[in-house]
């Protein structure tokens, strides 16, 4: 952390967005997490993609649990509707606040402690409901609050900075929401903003259950030789499949990239994300196929990062239950009491 | 591009836009630290040491590090510098004892020309070393243009007797009404070396009908200026014109509403926004009721039998050429006339030399002006220099003090028999700011206050007494918040790239998004990819490589505010905050800086 709060002068060429914000405009309290932590990288990258795509920051929801991730939401969006939860419950927090108000846009922010041991079941009902949010998990692979010990997604074998060796198997997040039907899986790394910034603005415009496990160097406890979620270990091993490009709204569509090379998915908003193939074998829409890719590949020790299952047909837990349209908050007493007509029609439709 | 040498003394010279505008590069950052510590007379000998005329230039610098400031880039007003100096000055306690004491005289004897800021700067530096120096000038008492020119209610005498006393208590000859009529004749007199320090002592003429018929109430600006301070003159007409949109007009223009000038104008040939006065003097002058009224050239003064009775002017405007060149043209509306009881011609200044001769050893050029060196500023003979206005014609101050630097640092390695073109480099010290995790030995977080009105004297009380100097200066508290607006340029950013794991905290942290981590390439299409726009290309790019993915780190130093976050957020200290004292080499170690503690 740093004892002074962050100066108000910015850059004065800074470029702004449709609504004539700069991307300080997203900026919340200074950090108090350690110097050089991933988890600031990635609320750096949170900033610019709704820097970029111009979201109102009063339409935004962001919900964590307990953990150096889940302190990062005071760091971002300060205009922004927030709720710092128990320890693991961010899922159902988040599910009960998209019930209520559909309108807005939610971002849960959690850490692998939060999502992969004391809320692993939370997270798993969130995902196969297909609530419409932005899921991001900060993963270091260690409990940082507590000094160090490993956390569930701990590789085996990887090596504490004491010296212990990890003896239990890891909890990959990303096969986990693959299988359990999550409609937007994506693996990024805190050091890559080119590749994490799209796809959290692709996450976010993506209408479902969206997830994303970005490998977040904790330089206290997790940054050292034999950790495998090092800024080493993991610029070594990061095997990206592709990379993208949001493309917002109506603009035409130029891509020079050579043919064959780049993936057009719209998404249900209009939007269309041109996906950058990398591995040219590697299809984003087989999620059986993406879910023996990353077996295959975390065998050989590779990190597989980049989008790796879109489904451009998802629904969410609204359409799901057909609710109202409108928020909650909305309805008025006409709505909410439809009269002693409506209530015999039920009554007599039960008898 | 190619990683920056950092070491070289000029590239953080540059990053401190103040010191390095500042013709004698005064530590600016350094002092203005002081002053928030309340160290007013460690600040005064910092500026003393380089500009040898703190609470003059206090009051009167044109402030070429004004316009250089960062905080000027950063929002829309720069530091007040120039009156953060004047505070050093006002509440410094006595300095007497910290003044440089000399060594034994080493035989030679220096003849200097004029009692100016060139020539004093001169004495300054080399009597400290033993040298017997003598100042000649045609005035009663030292300070030259300073004394006779800047008109009491901006500049009082005690101040100007207070700092000339510390360079001639220093052990110097001051030969007061003396004027040197030949430097044939000085020349013999078996000086080692003759410095020439006269200024621009004549102000031009302004050669137009009537102009010697009604010579009576047509007053040549710095000559009527002098007789003024020498309390030759105490009075004006009502009405008064001033010709003329430089410094001196403001002066001349200001005096006068002191002298009983009740409607006086500025006219002036070209825009308002063109003039050559400085825009705070503009101000000054607006503030005292006086029009400046642009776009018109005289053309003739009229007169009844020889009694000025007004100048007639034509109307013009301005054109451009192809090349960007302005030419005033006639506008085609009617000539005016304005009613007036005195002019004063402030329209520039000349150099006059009639009393050197051309046999001598110093060449002339083709305008009458010496050969001189720009860097050593010796003339065409090698025993004489020249400085301040009568090296390359009018200036100001401050150039006058660089000036005089340079020739007495030319001086004594020729008297010391070594090569004056070889020229040290500035003495820089270097020293991390680190004193704990998130603590620096400088005060690291940005005030967001706008820049302090210095107060003035109440115009009705001014406008009385041509000796009430307008600016009172500011008090400590207002000295101490405008000292806080400084953003402390000279406290570097240093980085240490084999310390660096690229994991951005720089990068997010940066208030001013001036770190890029990217691959190399030339320096244009680096600044292409910067994270901010790079919009002053004059600023450099600070470059380092050695980085394990093989990038490099870019920073654009132009808006940095070294507010020392980059290094707070850095994990494995690749970033530190280095201060780089830079020290300009004077003759000799004449004040050696050693002598004060570090700041």
């Amino acid at each position: 952390m740093t004892y002074i709060a962050k100066p108000k002068f910015q850059h004065p060429g800074l470029p702004r967005n449709d609504l004539g914000f700069t991307h300080r405009d997203y900026e919340g309290k200074v950090s108090t997490l350690c110097a050089g932590c991933g988890h600031d990288s990635i609320t750096a990258s949170i900033i610019e993609a709704c820097f970029e795509l111009s979201i109102e920051p009063h339409r935004v929801a962001k919900i964590s649990g307990i953990g150096c991730s889940s302190k990062t939401p005071d760091y971002f969006l300060g205009n922004s509707h927030g709720f710092n939860s128990v320890h693991g419950r961010m899922p159902s927090v988040l599910t009960g606040a998209n019930l209520a108000n559909r309108d807005l846009i939610y971002l849960g922010v959690s850490g692998d402690g939060d999502s992969a041991s004391i809320g692993f079941g939370q997270f798993a009902h969130s995902i196969r409901r297909g609530v419409n949010m932005t899921y991001i998990v900060e993963n270091n692979g260690v409990y940082g609050l507590t000094k160090g010990q490993f956390s569930a997604t701990a590789d085996r074998g990887s090596k504490s900075k004491k010296g212990l060796i990890n003896s239990d198997s890891p909890i990959d997040l990303v096969a986990i929401a693959l299988q359990l039907g999550a409609s937007f899986v994506a693996r990024s790394f805190s050091g890559d903003k080119t590749q994490l910034v799209p796809l959290i603005a692709a996450a976010i415009q993506h209408k479902g259950a969206a997830f994303i496990d970005v490998i977040s160097p904790c330089v206290a406890f997790n940054n050292h030789a034999g950790s495998t979620k090092s800024f080493d270990y993991v610029r070594e091993h990061n095997d990206a499949v592709n990379r993208l490009d949001v493309i917002s709204g109506r603009d035409p569509i130029t891509v020079d990239y050579a043919p064959g090379t780049v993936q057009l998915v719209e998404q249900h908003d209009g939007t269309r994300i041109a996906l950058r193939k990398i591995d040219a074998d590697y299809d984003p829409h087989d999620r059986v196929g993406a879910m023996s890719f990353l077996q295959k590949h975390a065998a050989r020790g590779q990190i597989v990062t980049g989008l790796l299952y879109v489904d451009p047909e998802s629904d969410d837990l609204h359409s799901h239950l057909d609710t109202v349209e409108a928020p909650l908050n909305t309805l008025d007493a006409v709505e909410l009491c439809p009269g002693n007509a409506a209530l015999e029609k039920i009554n007599a439709s039960l008898r | 591009m190619k990683p920056t040498d950092i070491s070289a003394p000029d590239y953080f010279h540059k990053v401190v836009d103040c010191q390095w505008a500042c013709p004698a590069h005064t530590p600016v950052p350094e002092y203005i630290r002081l002053i928030a510590e309340g160290r007013y007379s460690d600040a005064y000998m910092i500026n003393w040491r380089s500009n040898v005329f703190p609470g003059i230039l206090g009051r009167t610098c044109d402030r070429p590090c004004e316009p250089a400031c960062r905080r000027g880039r950063v929002e829309d007003t720069p530091v007040a510098i120039c009156r953060l100096k004047r505070v050093a000055a006002d509440f410094k306690d006595d300095v007497k004892h910290r003044m440089p004491k000399p060594m034994a005289k080493n035989g030679r004897r220096i003849a200097i020309v004029g009692g100016g800021p060139a020539s004093l700067t001169v004495a300054r530096d080399l009597a400290p070393l033993g040298y017997h120096c003598t100042v000649f000038d045609s005035d009663p008492k030292a300070g030259g243009m300073m004394r006779t020119q800047i008109p009491k209610f901006r500049l009082p005498d005690s101040v100007i007797d207070e700092e000339t006393d510390y360079i001639l208590d220093l052990g110097i000859e001051f030969k007061g009404g003396h004027r040197i009529d030949s430097l044939k004749q000085l020349l013999t007199e078996n000086f080692d070396a003759v410095f020439v320090g006269s200024g621009a002592p004549r102000g031009r003429e302004l050669e137009i009908p009537g102009r010697k018929e009604a010579a009576a109430n047509i007053h040549i600006g710095i000559e009527w200026l002098a007789s003024v301070s020498f309390e030759h003159v105490s009075k004006i007409g009502k009405r008064v014109i001033v010709l003329g949109g430089g410094n001196t007009a403001m002066d001349c223009c200001r005096t006068a509403r002191r002298l009983g000038g009740e409607d006086v104008k500025v006219v002036v040939r070209s825009g308002f926004e063109e003039m050559k006065a400085s825009p705070w003097e503009k101000e000054d002058a607006l503030h005292e009721d006086i029009p400046i009224l642009n776009f018109m050239v005289p053309v003739a003064f009229i007169h009844d039998n020889g009694k000025l009775t007004g100048v007639t002017f034509q109307k013009v405007k301005a054109e451009y050429d192809a090349k960007g060149r302005r030419n005033l043209v006639p506008s085609g509306e009617a000539d005016e006339t304005i009613n007036c009881d005195d002019v004063l011609v402030a329209v520039g200044q000349e150099n006059s030399f009639p009393w050197i001769e051309r046999d001598c050893g110093v060449e002339f050029d083709k305008w009458n002006m010496p050969k001189v060196d720009a860097k050593t500023f010796v003339s065409t003979n090698p025993k004489v220099f020249f400085g301040g206005d009568a090296a390359f014609g009018p200036k100001n101050i401050i150039w006058a003090v660089s000036h005089g630097h340079d020739a007495a640092l030319s001086i004594h390695k020729m008297l010391s028999g070594e090569d004056i073109t070889e020229r040290p480099l500035p003495e820089v010290i270097v020293s991390s700011q680190k004193m704990g995790i998130h603590e620096w030995s400088y005060d690291n977080d940005v005030s967001n206050d706008k820049r302090y009105k210095v107060p003035h004297r109440d115009k009705v009380i001014a406008l009385k007494d041509i000796r009430a100097e307008v600016e009172l200066g500011y008090d400590v508290k207002l000295a101490l918040g405008e000292a806080q607006r400084c953003l402390n340029c000279d406290i570097q950013t240093v980085f240490a790239a084999p310390l660096c794991i690229e994991c951005d905290a720089c990068v997010d942290i940066c208030p001013m998004d001036c770190i890029t981590f990217t691959d190399n390439g030339e320096e244009e299409d680096l600044r292409t990819r910067l994270k901010a726009p790079s919009l002053h290309p004059d600023q450099d790019l600070y470059v380092a490589d050695g980085l394990k993915t093989g990038r490099v780190m870019v920073k654009d130093e132009d808006v940095c505010l070294h507010c020392g976050l980059c290094a707070e957020r850095c994990p494995t200290g690749a970033w530190d905050m280095q201060k780089h004292l830079i020290d300009m080499t004077h003759a000799g170690t004449s004040c050696p800086s050693k002598a004060r503690s570090a700041a």
